[in-house]
């Protein structure tokens, strides 16, 4: 102890590490859903977006509030494709009903497709994708083929096939159904290429080491981890399923001419196209805009997510 | 890159044989009977309507009805449409019709997506980069159906630029119009991806590098940014050839071409089983094979990428 080397150690509060090291109690503990968050508020894309979708969700439940015009009363053929008079702000369809109200009305079907078959795909989507990115080998392969079966065969044409045998049954859950049981794969796909990324991190191997049961360690750590590209991805897809509707009807195999939904008054439109074409235009903006803004959600929320995305701007 | 290729057909066929295996049976589990539909008004003949039913095998139980029509593929017979045409010969009269108009629509949608999206990637934030963003927006909202009516009736039918159908000949000018509405949403995609690949190659160490040894800006757009910002586009492009050679239902509908897509949707409609599968499966093998070369592509074009142990 007697040759003890003096070392000269620097006040450790004068130099710069103590900022580095100070701990900011006043700063709130922040994660990747907080940050992403606090970005989405500086966007202008995701007020914009966020506004029409509160809106086209009012209408779907309130329709009333929008129009005082039933929609199937007070049809005369004299009206047929007549232009907008009084109250009928948007015109006639052919069958001399109010479009405006049509299109109000016809809201909460197309929503509801969207909405079924986003939930639909979000449930096999994170089922299949998470057993097969996390567990790995058979159940793997096994996964991914059912999934590049459902895949490889276009959704349109296999909407219209299952339309075809469910023809007596036509409703809002056989076309969700018809839509989602082709729609899931894309959802895990996603899914399993980021748990196969998480999977490699040093808080799995953490948790394995400490003993912590295989399914647990999936559903509290490796799934909140790898969820984010998945909630953009679904959110378009929302938008995906609303026109897939809208084109199955327009195709003659969606829903029964006496629902009320945008793809159906497109459909009846179309014979008028050359004479009257502000009969097809207004369901189908309608249609576009609702698509529109829940693909400007999506893709805030995707960048919000993304911090590679955020450090560019 | 052979065990590769191996590998990859070997995990392609279980897909071929559910895919097909899918589609036989919900074609199978269609109402409506083919047979008794033939006669039309006219009452059934029991006899022949039997007789019908042993040549088409649909006296058979399901399993074997798939396994003979699956054998008839693998020998090049691909059935007989209940019309009684081979539709092996249907196949070959709208496969070349859908082939030039997935090529016009491939093309264009090259050309317009990329160039739009490399100046928009080089000006990000201007106001081109904000106006194309809206435009390739718009594009993936709109409904394919909208585009293609809304076209047919301002370019075809008001201005008389185009043909507002196709005849029978399918000839270049006729299909000119129904292309441009194919490529609208994948020139949308194009923009887009284009775009991102391009901001992020500017932002890399090598550009940098070729302009700082006097470069001219045009020689590092060119070959610096443009070609490695092209491999996501490649890929995109091809997968997207592919789902057009596969069909475009609505568009080919709307337009009246006679391609693979409109038949096909007819054939499901009248509950025309052989054809329906025949093109199904042709359709599957197609969407294989394409997916299998896109992913040779992407090694050709990134030489990172190397398949094989």
């Amino acid at each position: 102890m007697a040759n003890r080397d003096e070392h000269f150690v620097a006040d450790y509060s004068n130099t710069e590490f103590a900022e580095i090291d100070a701990v900011r109690i006043s700063e709130k503990p922040t994660n990747l859903y907080l940050d992403a968050w606090r970005d989405l508020r500086k966007r202008p894309m995701f007020y914009i977006s966020g506004v029409l979708i509160i809106i086209v969700t009012v209408m779907a439940l309130f329709p009333t509030l929008f129009t005082k015009v039933a929609p199937n009363e007070n049809c005369y053929l004299d009206n047929s494709n007549g232009a907008p008079t009084g109250e009928h702000i948007l015109g006639f369809t052919r069958q001399g009903c109010d479009i405006f109200s049509r299109i109000v009305h016809g809201t909460s079907t197309s929503l509801s497709v969207g909405i079924i078959v986003t939930l639909m795909t979000l449930f096999m989507g994170v089922f299949f994708g998470s057993l097969a990115g996390f567990f790995g080998k058979w159940v793997d392969a096994v996964l991914s083929r059912a999934g590049d079966i459902f895949f490889s065969i276009p959704y349109i044409l296999a909407a219209v096939v299952i339309m075809s045998v469910f023809s007596d049954y036509r409703n809002v859950w056989v076309i969700s159904a018809a839509i989602g049981i082709f729609a899931w794969p894309s959802t895990a796909r996603v899914l399993r290429g980021e748990i196969l990324r998480v999977k490699q991190a040093d808080f799995v191997m953490a948790s394995t080491a400490i003993g912590v049961s295989r399914l647990r360690i999936l559903i509290r750590h490796v799934l909140p981890n790898s969820i984010a590209p998945v909630i953009a991805v679904t959110t378009i897809s929302l938008a995906g399923a609303i026109v897939a509707e809208a084109t199955l009807s327009f195709l003659g195999v969606g829903l029964p001419t006496s629902t009320m939904s945008w793809g159906n008054d497109i459909s009846q439109a179309q014979a008028d196209l050359r004479t009257s074409p502000q009969v097809l235009i207004w369901p189908s903006l309608a249609l576009s805009i609702t698509a529109l803004a829940f693909i400007m959600m999506g893709e805030a929320i995707r960048d919000a997510l993304d911090p590679k995305a955020r450090a560019q701007r | 890159m052979t065990g590769y290729i191996v590998r990859r057909v070997l995990q392609a066929l279980p897909v071929f044989f559910g895919t097909t295996l899918l589609i036989y049976f919900m074609v199978f589990a269609m109402p409506g009977d083919p047979i008794v539909a033939l006669f039309g008004d006219k009452g059934v003949n029991p006899a022949i309507a039997a007789q019908l039913r042993h040549e088409y095998h649909l006296d058979q139980p399901f399993i074997m009805q798939y396994l003979i029509y699956i054998g008839g593929i693998f020998r090049g017979d691909f059935g007989t449409s209940f019309s009684g045409q081979p539709v092996g010969q249907i196949l070959a009269s709208t496969f070349p019709v859908t082939l030039r108009l997935a090529l016009m629509a491939v093309v264009l949608e090259m050309i317009f997506g990329v160039a739009i999206g490399l100046i928009a990637g080089l000006r990000k934030g201007k106001f081109f980069d904000a106006s194309s963003l809206v435009v390739s927006l718009l594009l993936i909202s709109t409904p394919v159906f909208v585009i293609a009516f809304v076209s047919q009736f301002v370019f075809a039918i008001k201005l008389g630029w185009a043909r507002p159908t196709v005849s029978g000949g399918a000839n270049f000018q006729e299909l000119i119009l129904p292309a441009v509405v194919l490529a609208t949403l994948g020139v949308a995609y194009i923009i887009r991806l284009t775009r991102s690949s391009v901001i992020e190659t500017a932002g890399q160490d090598f550009v940098r590098t070729a302009y700082s040894k006097g470069l001219s800006s045009r020689r590092v757009t060119r070959v610096h940014i443009l070609r490695n910002s092209l491999i996501p586009v490649v890929t995109y492009v091809s997968i997207d050839f592919g789902i057009l050679l596969v069909g475009a239902t609505v568009t080919e509908g709307i337009f009246n071409v006679p391609g693979v897509g409109r038949t096909l949707y007819q054939a499901i409609i009248r509950g025309e089983g052989p054809t329906v599968v025949s093109f199904v499966t042709v359709m599957v093998l197609i969407y294989l094979v394409v997916n299998l070369l896109t992913d040779l592509l992407y090694a050709v074009l990134d030489p990172r990428i190397r398949y094989g142990k």
